[in-house]
């Protein structure tokens, strides 16, 4: 069989946001411009069909990374070439559009993520207009109510409004219209961290299946490793705007590399460890706007010394996985932990 | 056995709204012994924030305490004046919610905040509340203490601002603290810190604490019992070793089963169809019906008490009577 | 009687865009405040009878031919010397009170309205843009803003009055004199519409559903009129309302001023001004009449605004 296409390439992707006082302020006050590196020199790629997570605390740039692939933001420098076309680049909306049409987004947040004044159908039309994908008023009835069905909702939930209903159902109304263009990838930015735990089963599975009868491919961005174990086929761990570890899921939770996925994996409210007594690791993501020279992670790291302060380490490749850490690199860390027993 | 430091007894909230009275909570009771940590958990529209808060006093109208009673170290306090219950909210009861940014007031340093506190429910010179409360700061583990007490809000990350509300919570020693999700605005790694110092508060000052979540993952770790809150009612409470390990409600079952969890299999998520129902549709009978895979006719009729379930009580018909055999078919 | 009303609405059988503005809490707050209600009947009967003033005065009181200088000066029908054809007494000139309020009526609030729809129209653009555009051009617009803001209302309509004026022939003038007056009073009134709709451009631009429509590829303008704009009219609608009665005190006070409309097409304001000079002499019914139904037209449109704020604040309902 042949290899899958490569659908997604980013290479080199930075992000830069000016946070600076404005500038009567900042001159009265004799401060200097302050830049936040929300995403610092990421580069990955993904397959057709396989499902990639990033996953990270807050401020660690996975959210900025979505929305760059996405074309909500565009790159400081560096770029990002879905099916062999970068979106930055393509000036006019018109030019953009057959690109866009392939590529959609599905929010986190489900209540502010749909126009509370529209009727549901009238939402989920919205990409069918657009793209003119559909030729009769009838045949777009028609489509929104297939929509609908798959999302497993009801054709006459078309004519509520978004306020009726309730957080679970609300996100499968924005999975309904981000394939309302038949779209090929899905950048889904923290899906249900919104949700309950028994809604959040039902829209993982829902999603599940989708990718498997629509032969999609997923850009998952979560916090939340339980989830993306469940979810992912690959995983890219997300520290400060960089990236510290990829690997298959297979590997990266039976056997994790970089001290901080480890720290990650270490410090979950874990259900099975009742009353266990754990001294988590200390410190907290330090402020992006000032990040730790050399490796950033290196404040909080218990394998640090002088050449973490300095040097910025590469992302280098340990059997199989990619791990952006000097202590590796040079072999000092003791034996990796076998976390979990992965099983397919 | 130890007298309960808070009991809950057949509580009820109502909530009039022009289209009728709703039921918020629905006839619940529970009790918390001192030094023990009594989880709170389930999911959006149960009604656990709203216990914790109808506990501290701080219902908003027009919802309304419209029976039972809450009694704390045996006084009543559902019926207290304002002013009453003010003096006993901060010295016997503190609080501690979901978002330390807008617990905190942006425009005093904390040390005035805890100063504030401190002198309000203890009688101390300004001097020893300023020792008292750098006392508490390095409890709660705020590194430099002394300069950091004269620091605004703002100048603290979510995790520190989050034990600055601790320590406001803990400064007059309350017996009783309600915590109402204090680890769901924070990043994984700060949660691990912030439950281990509600843990060690626990274990040195004796004081109890409410801890209303819905991550069963948190309760896990730092409750000794747990409640699981369903419209409006308890449907299974008791040890969090046994409800973790054996579920016995159909809900609690359900609930366990959607938690994704690293390790074992990756298979599709078990899920509860539906989902819960909002204030004005709460089916008759058990809450839980229209969802339930072992529902029966009585079911639909009769609404259940909690009944004894082999280590823990549950509401639910499956339990009425001691049914081994069937209980051996169900954890199977 | 407003119970009765709404039951008998319950029973007949409405257009489904009826029933859901009869069933909506907004309708509910409405009928369960006596004040509101009592307000808004007040204005509606105000406003009905400056509508079908045409039709229903008695008489014409700006037709010179219809006047009789021997009915001049009389008092309210009440009165010793009055008589029912001139219910409320007669100016100077033999003038109808009741009829001149109703015509007056009449163009206070179409100088009114229309004021404050140019005004929301005006601000409502440059306050999309500036919100949507941000940078240079949401600072030259906030500038200009500030600027105007710098100037108090009366100043900016006398100001534009005048140098219109002092540009048109007399005769010109009394014809575009009330076009005048609309465009100075939603002059002075654009900013606070701006301002609102820039602050709430601001919060909604960044909310999901607006990067959602980005991200689907659709046309900025499509957003910004079809997304943004029905999400921040709310609070506008309320200032509008109130507005509307400061409007027409604007003009009420221009004319009285003696820059508003001319005497030919007065407003309340004009005769309240006419009136003015016979107080004194004893026909106070010239003026206090006039200035009755303005106050209690004001205060009843503010009721209206009051209510509209609150029933659009979630935190109340």
């Amino acid at each position: 069989m042949a290899e899958p296409e490569t659908l997604l390439h980013v290479e080199e992707l930075h992000r830069s946001f000016d946070v600076s006082l404005p500038a009567i302020e900042r001159l009265m006050r004799g401060k200097k411009r302050a830049t936040l590196k929300a995403v610092d020199g990421i580069s990955f790629t993904m397959r057709r069909g396989e499902t990639f997570a990033l996953v990270g605390e807050s401020g660690c740039g996975k959210s900025t990374v979505a929305r760059l692939v996405v074309g909500l933001y565009r790159p400081t420098s560096g770029r990002v070439v879905f099916a062999g076309q970068e979106l930055a680049r393509l000036k006019s909306r018109k030019a953009a559009a057959p690109l866009r049409r392939r590529l959609q987004m599905i929010f986190q947040d489900p209540y502010a993520s749909l126009n509370p004044r529209w009727q549901v159908k009238r939402i989920i039309a919205e990409p069918l207009r657009t793209h003119r994908l559909v030729a009769s008023e009838a045949a777009l009835r028609q489509r929104v109510a297939e929509l609908l069905l798959q999302v497993r909702l009801s054709p006459v939930d078309g004519d509520k409004f978004p306020h009726e209903f309730s957080g679970g159902q609300r996100q499968r109304i924005s999975i309904a219209r981000a394939l309302a263009s038949n779209p090929e990838f899905l950048v889904c930015d923290e899906p249900t961290s919104a949700l309950d735990v028994s809604v959040q089963a039902q829209i993982l599975n829902l999603m599940k299946d989708l990718q498997r009868q629509l032969g999609l491919t997923y850009l998952f961005i979560s916090h939340n490793l339980a989830v993306i174990y469940q979810m992912s086929d690959r995983v890219g761990v997300m520290y400060l705007g960089r990236l510290v570890e990829i690997a298959s899921a297979e590997r990266l939770f039976a056997a994790p590399r970089h001290p901080y996925t480890q720290l990650l994996l270490d410090t979950i409210p874990s259900i099975e460890i009742t009353g266990r007594e754990r001294e988590p690791v200390g410190g907290e993501v330090p402020n992006p706007i000032n990040p730790p020279p050399g490796c950033s992670f290196h404040p909080r790291c218990p394998f640090a010394y002088e050449r973490c302060r300095r040097e910025r380490p590469e992302l280098i490749d340990v059997g199989g996985t990619l791990v952006a850490c000097h202590a590796v690199e040079e072999d000092r860390l003791p034996q990796a932990r076998a976390y979990t027993e992965y099983e397919t | 056995m130890l007298e309960p430091l808070l009991r809950v007894e057949n509580l009820r909230i109502e909530l009039p709204t022009r289209r009728g009275v709703l039921t918020a909570i629905d006839d619940i009771s529970f009790a918390i012994a001192p030094g023990e940590v009594l989880g709170v958990v389930g999911e959006s529209g149960a009604g656990k924030s709203l216990t914790g808060t109808a506990i501290i006093g701080l219902l908003e109208p027009p919802l309304r305490i419209a029976g039972g009673r809450i009694t704390l170290a045996g006084r009543r306090i559902d019926n207290l004046p304002s002013e009453a219950m003010r003096r006993i909210r901060g010295r016997e009861i503190g609080a501690i919610f979901q978002d330390p940014l807008t617990s905190l007031n942006p425009l005093y340093t904390i040390g005035r905040q805890l100063v504030e506190t401190i002198r309000t429910h203890l009688d101390l010179s300004p001097a020893a509340a300023r020792d008292q409360a750098l006392a508490l700061l390095r409890e709660v583990g705020i590194a430099g203490a002394e300069a950091r007490i004269d620091h605004y809000p703002h100048q603290f990350s979510g995790g520190m601002r989050q034990r600055v509300v601790i320590a406001l919570a803990i400064a007059a020693n309350p017996r009783l603290i309600i915590a109402d999700e204090p680890t769901t605005a924070l990043d994984v790694s700060i949660q691990a810190q912030i439950i281990a110092l509600l843990k060690r508060l626990c274990r040195d000052h004796g004081t109890a604490i409410m801890l209303v979540t819905h991550d069963m993952g948190v309760i896990a770790e730092t409750a000794h019992r747990v409640a699981v809150m369903y419209a409006g009612r308890i449907v299974e409470i008791g040890a969090v070793a046994e409800i973790v390990a054996h579920p016995r409600h159909p809900y609690t079952r359900g609930l366990m089963d959607s938690i994704p969890r690293i390790g074992g299999r990756r298979q599709r998520l078990r899920q509860i169809d539906g989902a819960m129902p909002r204030l004005g549709a709460i089916p008759a009978g058990c809450p839980f019906n229209q969802r339930c895979p072992e529902v029966a006719d009585r079911c639909r009729r009769q609404r259940p008490d909690l009944l004894p379930a082999a280590g823990t009580e549950a509401a639910c018909w499956l339990y009425d009577k001691v049914l081994l055999p069937a209980q051996e078919a169900f954890d199977g | 009687m407003v119970e009765g009303v709404l039951t008998a609405a319950a029973a007949v059988r409405l257009p489904p865009g009826l029933r859901r503005v009869l069933d909506s809490d907004l309708w509910w707050s409405f009928s369960r405040s006596p004040v509101t209600v009592a307000a808004a009947m007040v204005a509606l009967m105000i406003i009905g009878g400056a509508l079908f003033a045409p039709w229903i005065a008695p008489h014409d009181p700006w037709d010179p031919a219809s006047l009789s200088l021997l009915d001049a000066s009389n008092p309210p029908a009440w009165l010793d010397g009055g008589s029912w054809t001139y219910p409320l007494g007669t100016d100077n000139q033999g003038r109808d009170v009741l009829s001149a309020i109703l015509y007056g009526s009449r163009l206070s609030l179409f100088v009114g309205s229309l004021a404050v729809l140019l005004a929301l129209l005006i601000g409502v653009t440059l306050g999309l843009l500036a919100g949507w555009c941000g940078g240079l051009t949401d600072t030259i617009i906030m500038r200009i803003a500030d600027v105007k803001l710098s100037f108090p209302a009366i100043l900016l309509a006398l100001l534009i009055d005048g140098v219109v004026r002092g540009m048109l022939p007399r005769d010109a003038q009394s014809e575009i004199a009330s076009y005048v007056l609309i465009a100075a009073i939603a002059l002075s009134f654009w900013v606070q519409y701006a301002r609102t709709v820039r602050a709430s451009t601001l919060v909604e631009r960044n909310k999901e559903y607006i990067q959602a429509a980005r991200v689907i590829g659709v046309h900025p303008a499509k957003i910004v009129l079809g997304h943004l704009l029905p999400n921040v009219i709310g609070p506008i609608l309320v200032i509008a309302t109130i507005n509307l009665a400061l409007a027409i005190l604007t003009e009420a006070t221009l004319s009285f001023l003696g820059v508003g409309l001319p005497p030919t097409q007065p407003s309340l304001g004009t005769l309240i001004r006419n009136g003015n000079d016979y107080l004194f002499s004893g026909d106070w019914w010239i003026s206090i009449f006039p200035g009755v139904v303005l106050a209690v037209l004001i205060l009843s449109v503010n009721l209206l605004g009051d209510w509209l704020r609150d029933a659009f604040n979630p935190k109340l309902r």
